[in-house]
Formats: structure tokens, sequence, C-alpha cells
């Protein structure tokens, strides 16, 4: 116990306030029990395969898929982030960076790995870049999230290095201060691949066809849904990031990033959100009286089904697109901490209710003459796998939080949390 | 010659035995129902629906749809979506054939069907003792985590081509090559044929005023047909009747 103290105190930087190790370590013990589980959960689902599960051949995608599109819309502040910060240079955004990366590595790293549980084979996963088919949207997806995976990793091991007791390595240090020169260009790529698969992820539901709740016509080899997909990740993205930052300084008890940062954030998710929703708006629009109606369908009834009625394509819209919208964009309220998280509260839950539509609802509807809606209810095995992977994120984000510079220097915070 | 093949499906003549489904299981190696299996989990390449006008009585009429592969001939939406190529659309045939081999499991082409003709193996293939040698040399038994479908009996093609190369002919004998379903069906519902032949039956009878296909408006150009002269049937298919009702075979 003692040696653990030690060691805890030596990775903590110098100068630096952070709880007590009794305190952190009871803080991880329910996390560390959930991913603990969800590992089992996963376990079982890879030994005896995916009949652990409740997905079947009618429900073929199941929670996980609406966790991976979730958590990827989430960890979208990640790439929009260094793009706002390396390439459009809002220097001011640059304190929050570092968070941003954990959020987003949190967020890729969670989704791979929910997404090999996923699978019937995971040991063939390579097959998709050996035999890749690219005409699918899964094919751009994998290739992107794998790279863009990657070069989060990239992005993080210059934070992970800047740890107390790494920096005594010296060649930790020459690496660190390369890898550091490389960072704008990793901003550059990691925006460049996160635009398409955020993109192919709306693209996966778009092109089907056989779907016509969920099929949309486009421009050029994309549809709708690829350009929504990019822009409500832009829009929300930022939102998180200020989510997890504003539960980050409530545990912490203390300010981590500068009222500006909000407002900024605020304002630019706000502005994205705001034409993401007309776009979203339009786009139901031309689907209600064309695209549905093209192929013989009257897009009314996928509505009459309950509990998926027409009130959460309003709810999706208005309470949870359009009100977030103007909460975070008026300099009224986008002036005030409480109605700036407010938004970006509701801007993530439409998002993420976006998502669950397109993935859960578009599963649930018949679409053969004499089929039925259908019903799923996940196992414990997926639930668990789920919770497991939030869990995962708590311990990354709180390990990172105290060992690593996650919140840089900057006026106006509270300098015993400034390590950068 | 031009070879589109693909089904006709008589459904005034279809009594919902379900001799399709199990001549297919038989031919295909497709594994009993696993204990935990239900409707929505089993492995049934050839599905037999029943459906009804929805009425009750003397007024109710029942109806039986062999469902299978529709072996889309355009945008089929299967072979679009697969990652890695596992579903392909044969060009000298237009059987859309899967491989299960090469299949990662990821359902997204499961997803992509409307007709829900695609079936994942939620549990590893096991038969009852002394039932495996009943198996089929000519199939491979797919395994655990992968997706199969009507692949409309690859080994009966096999066979056909090689007789036929063995009497040195370069076409084959279409009564050669039978799918087990249409060879099995005892009232003669399911028929095979060249759909691009116009002196084959299947031809024929797929152009008939009575003929029609499910969902055919999406475009995708099934090349399964159905016919009934139940105007209550058509109905249905084409959409009309909110009152159906359906239950499922095995």
């Amino acid at each position: 116990m003692a040696d653990l103290l030690l060691i805890d105190r030596r990775l903590i930087a110098r100068g630096v306030t952070r709880s007590s190790t009794l305190r952190f370590m009871f803080w991880l013990v329910p996390w560390v029990a959930l991913v603990a589980l969800g590992v089992y959960a996963a376990a079982l689902c890879l030994y005896y395969g995916l009949n652990q599960t409740h997905m079947d051949n009618r429900f073929a995608f199941g929670m996980w898929i609406y966790l991976d599109l979730g958590m990827i819309a989430m960890g979208a502040g990640a790439f929009f982030t260094g793009f706002l910060v390396y390439i459009l240079k809002q220097e001011d955004l640059k304190p929050i960076l570092n968070s941003a990366v954990v959020v987003g590595l949190i967020c890729y790293s969670g989704a791979v790995a929910v997404l090999m549980v996923d699978v019937g084979q995971p040991l063939r996963a390579w097959f998709t870049f050996w035999h890749p088919n690219t005409h699918s949207m899964l094919t751009e997806v994998t290739f992107c999230i794998t790279c863009y995976l990657f070069v989060l990793i990239l992005e993080y091991l210059p934070v992970l290095l800047r740890n107390r007791q790494m920096r005594k390595v010296p060649s930790f240090l020459v690496f660190e201060y390369q890898l550091h020169k490389m960072v704008p260009v990793l901003a550059g790529l990691g925006a460049f691949l996160s635009f398409f698969h955020q993109g192919s992820l709306g693209g996966l539901y778009g092109v089907l066809r056989g779907r016509p709740f969920a099929f949309r016509q486009g421009f050029a080899i994309w549809p709708s849904t690829f350009f929504l997909f990019i822009l409500s990740a832009l829009a929300v993205g930022p939102s998180f990031l200020m989510l997890v930052t504003a539960t980050a300084e409530t545990l912490a008890g203390r300010r981590l990033a500068l009222p500006s940062v909000f407002r900024k954030l605020g304002f630019i998710s706000g502005v994205l959100l705001g034409i993401y929703v007309a776009a979203k708006a339009i786009d139901t629009l031309i689907w209600l009286n064309v695209t549905s109606r093209a192929v013989g369908f009257s897009p009314w009834d996928f509505y009459s089904y309950k509990p998926f009625g027409s009130a959460l394509l309003f709810l999706e819209i208005v309470p949870l697109g359009l009100l977030p919208a103007i909460l975070l964009t008026l300099p009224m309220t986008n002036k005030k901490r409480g109605w700036v998280l407010c938004g970006a509260a509701l801007a993530c839950s439409g998002v993420l209710l976006n998502r669950f539509i397109l993935t859960v609802q578009t599963l649930a509807l018949p679409t053969l003459p004499f089929d039925d809606f259908l019903q799923y209810i996940p196992s414990w095995q997926e639930v668990a796998t789920f919770t497991g992977v939030i869990a995962y994120g708590v311990i990354l984000y709180s390990l990172s939080y105290r060992y690593l510079p996650l919140f840089g220097q900057a006026k106006g915070v509270d300098k015993n949390v400034s390590v950068g | 010659m031009n070879v589109r093949y693909g089904f006709v499906i008589d459904l005034d003549r279809c009594t919902g035995c379900g001799a399709c489904m199990v001549a297919c299981a038989a031919e295909n190696n497709v594994p009993p129902a696993a204990p935990r299996a239900t409707p929505r989990t089993g492995l049934t390449p050839m599905l037999v629906r029943k459906v009804s006008n929805g009425m009750e009585g003397a007024a109710r009429r029942e109806a039986f749809f062999p469902i299978a592969c529709m072996h889309c001939g355009n945008e089929t939406p299967c072979v679009a979506v697969c990652p890695q190529q596992a579903v392909e659309v044969d060009k000298a045939t237009g059987i859309v054939v899967q491989m299960p081999q090469r299949c990662l499991g990821c359902r997204y082409c499961m997803t992509a069907c409307p007709y829900h003709a695609r079936y994942f193996n939620w549990w590893d293939p096991a038969w009852p003792a002394g039932m495996e040698k009943s198996l089929n040399p000519g199939v491979a038994v797919r395994m655990r985590g992968v997706v199969e479908k009507c692949n409309m009996c690859p080994a009966r093609l096999h066979s056909a081509k090689e007789k036929a190369a063995a009497a040195g002919k370069k076409e084959i004998d279409p009564a050669d090559y039978i799918p087990a379903c249409a060879k099995a069906c005892p009232t003669g519902a399911i028929t095979f044929g060249n759909l691009a032949d116009k002196n084959d039956s299947v031809f024929t009878a797929a152009h008939s005023s009575s003929a029609f296909r499910l969902l055919a408006r999406l475009g995708t150009e099934p090349k399964v047909y159905y016919k009934s002269q139940e105007p209550w049937v058509r109905a249905l298919a084409e959409r009309d009747s909110d009152h159906a009702t359906e239950a499922q075979h095995g």
C-alpha cells in the first residue's frame, strides 16, 4: 500500500494539487468493477458467440452499433478542436486540446473494441483490408477509423510523455519533441480522416435501398446522411467536450477552462447545430415528399408504429436541435455558463437520438408487406459491454487528468491544475 | 446463352407443407436448430411464411409465401455493402453468391436485405450423433459467426457442369440443375429455370398476368417471382392490405 501511495505521488506533476491516493482509488473502484463485468461479458460473447446477445436475423445490429455511432459522434471534438487550433489558428482553444485528444481516444478506442466483439469472426478483421469492397461504406469506415485511431494514439503520446516520470527519460523527451512538431500535420490528417468516417457512418444507413426509412438520395456516391453526420458530429463534438470539461470541473472542484473557451465552443457548436438542423429539416422534407414516395411507400406509415411516432422526429429537430442551437448562439444565453451547458446537453441528446433512430428504429420497422414491427431488448451481456466501455472511458480520463497535463495554462484558471 | 436463373412460385399451389425447407436444409447441410434458437435466430435459407387476409370465420383466407434470397439483379443491396467482397453476383448465371469463408460476420448485408433472407450462424453447427453421416459431401459446413443464405444449391450446379463437361458439352442440361426446394415441392408450386430464355417455362410464368415480385418498387430486380389468382394475395404483396397477419414455419 505504501508503495502504491509513493508511485501515485511520484506520477503527479510537481506543484499540482490532486485528491488523496485513497480517495482516488475509491473513485476508481466502481468503474473498475464495471470494466471487469464488461470484459467478462465480452469474453462470453467471444467464446460462446453472439448467441449471448439478443440480436437476431431481423435485428442484426443492436445496442453496440448504436454505441459506436454515438461515441464516434461525441468524439468528434478531438479532430475538430485540433482543426480549429492548428489549421484555423484559434489559439485560445489550445488549453483544452489535450483533453479533447483524450476524449477522442476514449471514444474511438471504445468503439473499435466494441466492434471487435460485435463481429462474428473477429480474427477475420484483416479481410476488410485484404479484400476491400470499395463500394461499401463500411470499408470506408473501417479504413478511416483504424487510421484515425493511430493518429489519436500519436496525438496522445506527446501528452503521455509529458508525465513527470516520463520526462526523466532523455530519449522520451526527444521523441516527444519530434512528435510535437508533427502535431499540426496529425491535426490536418485527423480532420481529413474524420471527415470521411463520420460521413461514412451516416452513409452506412443512407445507402440502404432496402430500408426505405433510412434510404436517402444524395450527391455523387454519398447519400444525404453522409453530410448530415459530418455536420452533426462537428456541431456536437465541442458540446460534448464542454460537458466533459464541466463534469471534470465539478468533480475536481475547480475551474479548468476559461469562460471564454466555453463561450467560443458554445458559439461554434450552436452555429453548426443551426446549420445542421436546417439541413436535417430540408432533408426530412425531401424524404417525406420525394425519396420515400418514389419507391412506393407512404412515409407517415413509418411513424405509425409506437413508441416511434412522429413526436420523436419533432423532438429530434426542435427541442433537441433548434432550441440548443439558439441557446448556444444567442449572446444573452451564450454568456451564461448554465445555459451553455444546458444547450450542450440538449445538443448531445439530439444527436444521440438521431443515431438511435437511424440504427434501432430503422431495423424495427417492417419492410415486407406481411412483416411485423419488431422489438429488441439487449441482453445483459450487451448492456455490460456497453457500460464497460463507458467505465473504461471514465478511468482513462481520470488517470489522464491525474497524471497528465490535460488542461493547458491559461490566465484566470486555477494555477494548481496548470501543468502544461 | 444468356442465363439468369430464377424461381417462379405459384402461391395458389403452395400448401405450406415445408418440404422445400427440409430439402434445402438437407441439401445445404443446414444444422438442426440449436436448443436456444428462436424463429428469429434459426437458419432457414428457405422459409415458408403464412399470411392471411385478416378476416375471421368463413371469410378468412390464408396463403403461404416461400421466402428465400431473391437474387436481386440490380443494385443488389447486399453486394454493395459487404466490406470484404464476401458477396458477389455471378455474371454467368445471375446467382447472388454468398461466400461464408470470406465473411467477417458484420451482418451489414442482413441489415441491407429488405427480404430478411440472410441468416447468421449464431451457434456452432452441430448434428445429433450419427446424423453427420447424412451430410452432403459437396457442400461445406458453415462455421459460427458467418452469414449464409440461398445460393441456389451450388453443389447441384457444379454437378450439372461436371456432367456436361464429361459429355463434351459447353452448356448444362436444364434438367440436371434443379435446386432442392423446387425438386422437393410436392405440388409443383416452385419452378426453377432461366428467366432470360423465352423458351423456358419460368420465363412464360414470370411474364404472366398473375405474376408479381415482392418489393419490386425498390428497383432491385428480384429474380424470384410469385404467382396468384387471389386478389387479396396480390393486394397484400403490393402493400395494399393493412390487415395482413403473419406467422412462420420452423
